[in-house]
């Protein structure tokens, strides 16, 4: 394409606007104000700990989680078992750094499918509206009414107790809520002048709803998944703690469920694995709100 | 060039079905633009400009339905192609900019992604050629520093720049055909002139024709060849500009003529000059048009024949229609 003549030099007639932008992409832009906010420093931070201690906590520690080794209800500070044994007598630390790897990932995967099928279903509702809308949001409704932890109670009696079905029945009882904020979203996103300037250039609805109008209605979306995230740790071990998880992996609802007749006699059974529980939501919620803060434009400008 | 008009609308009925009855938005509207020409679309808020636009895209909103009339693009009627034809046409052979250049841009993507959009839909580019294209058009809508620029994200840039980041945008594959919805409304007079101005460049280069939708006769009198004025749905006057402007014949466009305001500098702004005049009334709302003349309500030549009976398309001369009693009395007489 030939150039056309510069004659007229448009810098002359909007000097201010070239001085006044520095190229900032939104995203760094948004992570430095995330870094910036304290106690969404702190989460993370928590979180890193949580993690790494997860991952290679039980290699150092080296003791077996499922191996007897002192006698039953020895309390916190006994030589061997720093946090004491619980009603066998296995090591409770042990059973904590172990316990947390299928508690994230129960929490992890659970979140990522209410996310996943909530955002599917908001999309498909909001962009296509009319009866798409009205029976996708009917359906919604029929899971949002039943009680969630009842059903998902169910699910797991029904198919046995395993990792897999228990994230199964949480990231089905928990996507309406996802779907719901997908859709508010979209209707919102849907008529704006970009969305017609892009369906002007030709765009599929395929394009329009994943290439267009998701990328402005993720930010409440990632909010929603971190406290999500956190919301199915605690249904995990929820279900757990009523005996419905898999009591061949230990993870700290199971360890809580399994020790909870013996509260009163020995509380750090049930107490250990329970703050264990407490700091890692404290933490995604941490990490939760300091997103809603950076992604939150009204908050640039403080 | 080809003899033949690029676009022709010729009776175009929309009807919009509000859930209880079904109401007239646009009846009987009828223009050609000629390639490499500007078409001006003149009309208050309400009278249908918006909806004509919309129509030739395709684009109608939910409710909204041609129901009569055709609209030929290349001699190829747009109303019985399909959806996905349609959708090719949209974007490389017509394209549209909109009025508000603050929220047609994506704020999440880059512009020179929005630019290359387009190119990446139509002629399947992948993303280095498409951005090296971008910055040849952000160049050639004369954007300072356009390998910069191309990386910004719009709330980086003035409303000026957005909007000649919409014509890059609606110009990236070329069109034969550029709708503007009031390109320059939302902008302040001095980037009025230099985007028109830039707007005749870039046709004058590429040959694609324009409609220019506005309510400003002043812009309709820099850029457009052509002049078609809408009132209430209907086409009240159409013809080359210099005609129409010249000898308005309706009385609406005469009315709009007096309410543009005329700028009085220097001693002249301290004589006391006639004050702006006024369209008394207002647009009737969709469904509740006169059962004669639509504009008679308003108009302060109306009489009883005015009010009793819809008036038929009278030619005045070899190219100006007018819609109006008075002057087929006048013709008659």
């Amino acid at each position: 394409m030939s150039v056309v003549s510069m004659d007229k030099s448009p810098s002359v007639a909007e000097p201010a606007v070239v001085l006044a932008s520095k190229p900032q992409n939104p995203q760094v832009e948004a992570l430095l104000l995330f870094l910036r906010n304290g106690t969404a420093a702190l989460g993370l931070s928590m979180m890193a700990i949580i993690v790494v201690m997860c991952l290679i906590g039980p290699g150092l520690y080296g003791i077996d989680p499922y191996a007897i080794v002192n006698v039953p209800f020895a309390p916190p500070g006994t030589p061997g078992a720093l946090f004491g044994t619980d009603f066998l007598g296995r090591d409770i630390l042990a059973g904590v750094l172990i316990g947390g790897r299928p508690t994230l990932i129960v929490g992890c995967v659970a979140a990522a499918m209410t996310i996943g099928i909530g955002v599917l279903i908001g999309c498909m509702a909001g962009y296509f509206g009319g009866w798409i809308d009205r029976a996708l949001m009917k359906f919604t409704e029929f899971f949002q009414v039943l009680p969630a932890l009842l059903l998902a109670m169910v699910i797991v009696s029904i198919f046995e107790a395993s990792l897999l079905t228990i994230t199964l029945a949480i990231g089905i009882v928990g996507w309406p809520q996802a779907a719901r904020l997908t859709r508010a979203e979209f209707l919102r996103i849907r008529d704006l002048e970009y969305v017609r300037a892009t369906r002007t250039a030709g765009a599929r609805d395929f394009y329009l709803i994943f290439n267009t109008i998701l990328p402005g209605a993720l930010p409440p979306i990632i909010v929603a998944s971190a406290l999500t995230t956190g919301g199915s740790i605690l249904f995990e071990s929820g279900l757990s703690f009523l005996g419905l998880g898999d009591p061949n992996m230990m993870s700290w609802g199971v360890m809580i469920g399994q020790n909870r007749n013996y509260l009163l006699e020995a509380w750090w059974t049930v107490s250990i694995p329970g703050i264990a529980i407490f700091l890692t939501v404290l933490a995604i919620s941490l990490i939760g709100d300091g997103i809603n803060d950076a992604l939150n434009p009204r908050m640039r400008k403080r | 060039m080809s003899t033949a008009p690029l676009l022709e609308v010729t009776d175009l009925v929309v009807e919009v079905d509000n859930g209880k009855r079904i109401l007239p938005v646009l009846d009987g509207v009828t223009f050609s633009v000629d390639a490499g020409r500007t078409l001006g679309l003149v009309g208050e808020s309400g009278c249908g400009k918006s909806m004509t636009a919309l129509a030739i895209m395709g684009l109608l909103p939910q409710g909204f339905r041609v129901k009569s009339g055709d609209i030929k693009l290349d001699g190829k009627s747009l109303l019985s192609m399909g959806p996905d034809a349609l959708r090719k046409l949209r974007g490389s052979v017509m394209s549209m900019v909109f009025q508000e250049p603050m929220t047609s841009l994506n704020p999440v993507f880059t512009v020179g992604d929005q630019i290359g959009e387009a190119l990446r839909l139509h002629e399947h580019l992948n993303a280095a050629d498409a951005r090296t294209r971008a910055i040849e058009m952000l160049r050639a809508v004369q954007i300072p520093a356009p390998e910069e620029r191309v990386d910004n994200y719009p709330h980086q840039l003035s409303g000026g720049m957005r909007q000649r980041v919409m014509i890059a945008m609606a110009l990236a594959c070329r069109p034969r055909l550029l709708i503007c919805d009031e390109p320059t409304t939302a902008l302040d007079v001095t980037v009025q002139a230099q985007i028109f101005s830039l707007l005749e460049t870039l046709q004058k280069e590429m040959g694609t024709s324009i409609i220019l939708i506005t309510h400003d006769l002043g812009a309709v009198a820099e850029m457009a060849d052509d002049v078609a004025v809408l009132y209430a749905g209907k086409r009240a006057e159409a013809g080359p500009v210099a005609t129409i402007l010249d000898n308005p014949s309706h009385p609406y466009t005469r009315g709009l003529m007096s309410c543009t305001p005329r700028l009085r500098l220097g001693s002249a702004a301290l004589t006391p000059g006639h004050t702006l005049a006024e369209v008394r009334g207002m647009v009737p709302p969709l469904g509740q048009f006169e059962a004669g003349c639509r504009f008679s309500p308003r108009c302060p030549m109306a009489d009883a024949h005015c009010h009793a009976a819809p008036p038929p398309d009278v030619h005045l001369g070899a190219s100006q229609t007018v819609l109006c009693w008075k002057v087929t009395q006048e013709q008659a007489a």
